[in-house]
């Protein structure tokens, strides 16, 4: 096995050499005729025969316990096979492989929680079942209200512990320039559009799930545990992710509730959340509130900067938004302060959404930049510029690849930055107030370890397997991609297998960092797969050439097939991190550009351009990689414009659980959007040259919106989502 | 009960409660058609019924008795796919894929619409719609994509319009 931790920068060298011409080129996806033509299986789909359905009772109320259940009258009903409560192994929540929630209890934690279930012939039987199941509770007084509970500075959840460099006060006090801004974002759904839904069946000890989840490797190990038995008799596949966006990192309450249930009536079981249940028993966003205070001279160099928060979780979840995630190594500044407290609150579990950090961090550090620019005179651009770090102002530790000047510059050129008018509220198409706003995009680069399986086969085809997950990232294109281009074959010359947790390990689908880790472990066992040509064509590895299926070596040219014969090949690479990892600061970066037009008369805010300029390493697939960083700057535009979920402060409800009233962007709120690439390799972050791309795209995306808001109207708004009722008051008069 | 699916007659004894689109999914084993709210707010399940795009997660499947159904399986197979259904690959008008196949059943129903004069909100000559972009995100506004591939399903679109 060729197994490369990252103690020091790594290149495979057959890619500098590779004549395919494959990698990083806009190749159409790999399964695109599958899934166009509705035949890719997602989760819920191509069952077996006999499968059952489940539906789930949810609890009615935010907080207390069950007393009882009634289930006779649903038990009764022609077509129900059973229905389960109090089963020990019921989780009270979401589970992962760092944190378990209760099993077993009658707690509730929240309104919507998932507590009993009914099994039945067909959907509509054990649909009408649920309702007729009839709960007894024992409701307690529930802390609904963000506004009103209690803040904890001491606590110690979540992976990004509180920063103190330097005195910040002292810093803030001596300053000649001092912002001081209190941001506020709400709570976000991840929304995709498949609902979590898992099959799942035993066969004797052995359980199989199919589940709509990130990483099922994790997954695998989590379920093992809820259900108490070892992790060897459980296997996850996951051929299809309907998108994840973080709410399908760990496992929901529905996947272990399949599995019981699957054991239980002794047919396999299916269920799907419905679309009002997502909401309540996937994790969201928390809700934030930010205090962003930067002190400055007057020509604008920063010497003290601090990013407080405060952020939620329930009493069942150990996670916590990592606020200032993406504002840490961002600018210069001696003095830091970064925290996050904590206030529990009794809601449904908050988590890993899309960029968990950066996307509502950088709403706060990128509008205050934009303030303090105006405050100083300089140029938004002016001001970042001057306060370019050259190492990790927090860390300390060097960069490896970091383009962001270059990504202003060459944002600005292609932008026209220039014909922004400095002036707010100066430009004007009738009723529409015209204006341009930018902010910088960042999302840290992690390394993780990755193994993937290639195996050259005897009629020159080529097999990558790995238990990747592609949820929409184009995992299955850039494996091919890389495996064509180490191994010199076409496209069509190689099958990709991956959604199954008996193919070996990956990291999965999460943190941006599946798509370098996975295509470096498939590029290494590639490594082993050439020296293995090189022996049988008693030629040196560095002296293979090869292109089209063919390899040559010393002067002489043979089919893959012909060296391969009745001797495959089968390779495994491993890729981790190591010395390099922990020396360096790793991440992806980009310059965000918006234009809006505000209308004068009723505030409503239409986005006209975007584009964005991005540094993310080796591109790996154009097409694919510039569709994802799109994706995510429309999800920034949303952020700044309309997503929104607002809870009901007296029982701990959701007033708007569904797209009916949680607006993410449709086709009409969405411009044309441009996003290029400034592509260094690099070679620190992992062997594929690769850093992170999918959730990049909404750092700083939001924020460019909201300070074009300004550049319109002249008017800051501070509380995320910009809405009407929030801008109209303060427009400039018609 | 009768229906014509994919130019198929097919039978089946549907309960009562049961949406087309469930029926669709569970009964006739075509899960192109997706589910993604099970209310009309995402388009996920929109298939083209007796040629006019609807989403068959709000109607009965007892109430198309007789009715000729098309859904994205009819539309093209992997290997004999539909220009649109090329155009969404060619265009990457998708990511995840839970989306795709509503909007491109909605998409072929959206342009006979245009075809046959059918203005939109954004439509300036109520006489004579013309297909922009404008008009195209409109129009497509009732199919959610989360991943939001919104341009490149735009580019797709058009291009399918324009050939």
């Amino acid at each position: 096995m060729s197994d490369v931790a990252m103690d020091a920068p790594y290149r495979p060298a057959a890619l500098d050499r590779a004549e395919q011409g494959l990698l990083g080129k806009p190749i159409d996806r790999y399964e695109g005729p599958l899934k166009v033509s509705g035949a890719a299986p997602y989760a819920f789909e191509q069952a077996p025969e006999g499968t059952a359905y489940l539906a789930i009772v949810t609890a009615a109320i935010g907080r207390g316990r069950v007393t009882g259940i009634d289930a006779a009258a649903a038990e009764a009903m022609p077509g129900v096979l059973k229905v389960i409560h109090g089963d020990p192994r019921m989780p009270a929540g979401e589970g992962n492989s760092r944190a378990m929630p209760t099993m077993g209890g009658d707690e509730i934690f929240h309104y919507g929680q998932g507590i009993a279930l009914v099994v039945a012939e067909t959907q509509e039987v054990a649909r009408e079942a649920a309702r007729r199941v009839t709960v007894h509770y024992d409701e307690q007084p529930g802390r609904f209200d963000a506004a009103e509970v209690e803040v904890q500075q001491d606590h110690k959840l979540g992976f990004l512990p509180p920063v103190n460099r330097g005195d910040l006060d002292a810093a803030l006090a001596q300053a000649e320039v001092v912002l001081d801004r209190t941001f506020t974002t709400p709570i976000h759904f991840p929304a995709a559009l498949e609902p979590h839904a898992t099959l799942a069946w035993w066969e004797g000890e052995q359980l199989t799930v199919r589940s709509s989840n990130q990483v099922i490797g994790g997954a695998k190990g989590t379920i093992a545990t809820a259900l108490g038995i070892d992790k060897d008799r459980v296997r996850v596949l996951a051929p299809y992710v309907g998108g994840g966006f973080g709410g399908k990192t760990g496992v929901g309450q529905e996947a272990v509730f399949a599995a019981i249930a699957a054991e239980r009536v002794g047919r396999p079981v299916k269920v799907a959340l419905t679309r009002r249940q997502t909401a309540y028993m996937v994790h969201h966003r928390s809700p934030t509130t930010q205090r962003l205070r930067i002190g400055c001279d007057r020509d604008g160099r920063i010497g003290a900067m601090g990013h407080e928060s405060v952020a939620y979780q329930n009493d069942d979840s150990a996670f916590l938004e990592p606020v200032p995630f993406g504002t840490l190594p961002l600018y210069a500044g001696e003095a830091r302060r970064f925290r996050t407290d904590l206030a529990r609150i009794d809601l449904p579990a908050t988590g890993a959404v899309r960029a968990p950090g950066e996307a509502i961090g950088t709403f706060a550090v990128e509008c205050a930049m934009d303030e303090l620019a105006e405050q100083l005179g300089l140029d938004p651009i002016e001001l970042r510029r001057r306060n370019e770090p050259t190492r990790d102002p927090t860390s300390g530790k060097r960069f490896t690849t970091r383009r962001l000047l270059d990504c202003y510059d060459e944002g600005a050129r292609r932008f026209g930055w220039d014909k922004r008018e400095s002036t707010p509220g100066s430009r004007r198409e009738g009723e529409w107030l015209i204006g341009m706003g930018m902010a910088a995009a960042l999302r840290g680069n992690f390394t993780v370890n990755a193994e993937a399986e290639v195996i050259l086969g005897a009629d020159g085809r080529a097999t990558v397997k790995t238990d990747m997950t592609d949820i929409g990232t184009g995992t299955y294109t850039i494996l091919a991609q890389t495996v064509g281009e180490m191994l010199g074959l076409p496209i069509s010359a190689i099958d990709v297998v991956i959604g199954d947790t008996d193919l070996p390990p990956s990291a999965g689908s999460g943190g941006s960092f599946g798509a370098g880790s996975a295509c470096a472990a498939a590029a290494l066992a590639c490594e082993d797969i050439l020296t293995e040509l090189a022996l049988r064509m008693n030629a040196a590895a560095d002296d293979l050439r090869l292109k089209d299926g063919a390899v040559t070596a010393g002067g002489r040219t043979s089919p893959l097939a012909d060296l391969v014969r009745d001797r495959p090949i089968t390779a495994r690479g491993k890729t981790s991190p190591g010395k390099e990892s922990q020396a360096t600061s790793q991440a992806s970066h980009g310059a965000q550009f918006a234009e809006v037009a505000v209308s004068a008369i009723t505030g409503e805010v239409r986005v006209r351009r975007m584009l964005g300029v991005f540094d993310i390493g080796r591109v790996l697939n154009e097409k694919t990689a510039r569709n994802q960083i799109v994706g995510g700057m429309v999800w920034g535009l949303a952020y700044a414009l309309t997503e929104d979920a607002v809870v009901d402060p007296r029982n701990g409800r959701f007033v708007n659980p569904d797209f009916g009233e949680y607006h993410v962007a449709v086709s009409a709120d969405v411009p044309r959007i441009e996003a290029h690439f400034i592509e260094e390799i690099d070679d620190s972050a992992n062997p594929a040259g690769a850093k992170g791309v999918g959730e990049l795209g909404i750092a700083g995306s939001g924020a460019a919106v909201v300070n074009a808001i300004h550049n319109a109207t002249g008017v800051r708004i501070y509380d995320m989502p910009v809405t009407l009722d929030k801008l109209l008051s303060s427009l400039p008069p018609v | 009960m009768r229906f014509t699916i994919n130019g198929s007659k097919r039978e089946a004894d549907p309960d009562i409660r049961a949406s087309l689109l469930d029926v669709l999914r569970e009964e006739f084993a075509l899960t192109g058609t997706k589910k993604g709210c099970d209310h009309g707010q995402c388009g996920a399940c929109t298939v083209l019924v007796n040629g006019r795009r609807i989403n068959a997660c709000l109607t009965l499947a007892v109430m198309h008795q007789d009715d000729d159904i098309l859904t994205i399986e009819g539309l093209g197979s992997s290997d004999t796919l539909h220009p649109m259904q090329q155009a969404f690959v060619r265009h990457d008008g998708y990511q995840c894929g839970y989306c795709t196949p509503g909007q491109i059943c909605s998409a072929v129903g959206m342009l006979d619409e245009v075809a046959k004069g059918w203005p939109s909100h954004v439509t300036d000559d109520l006489s004579a719609p013309v297909l922009n972009d404008a008009e195209i995100s409109e129009r497509m506004s009732g199919n959610l994509c989360r991943c939001s591939a919104y341009p490149t399903i735009v580019d797709a679109i058009r291009e399918v319009h324009e050939a």
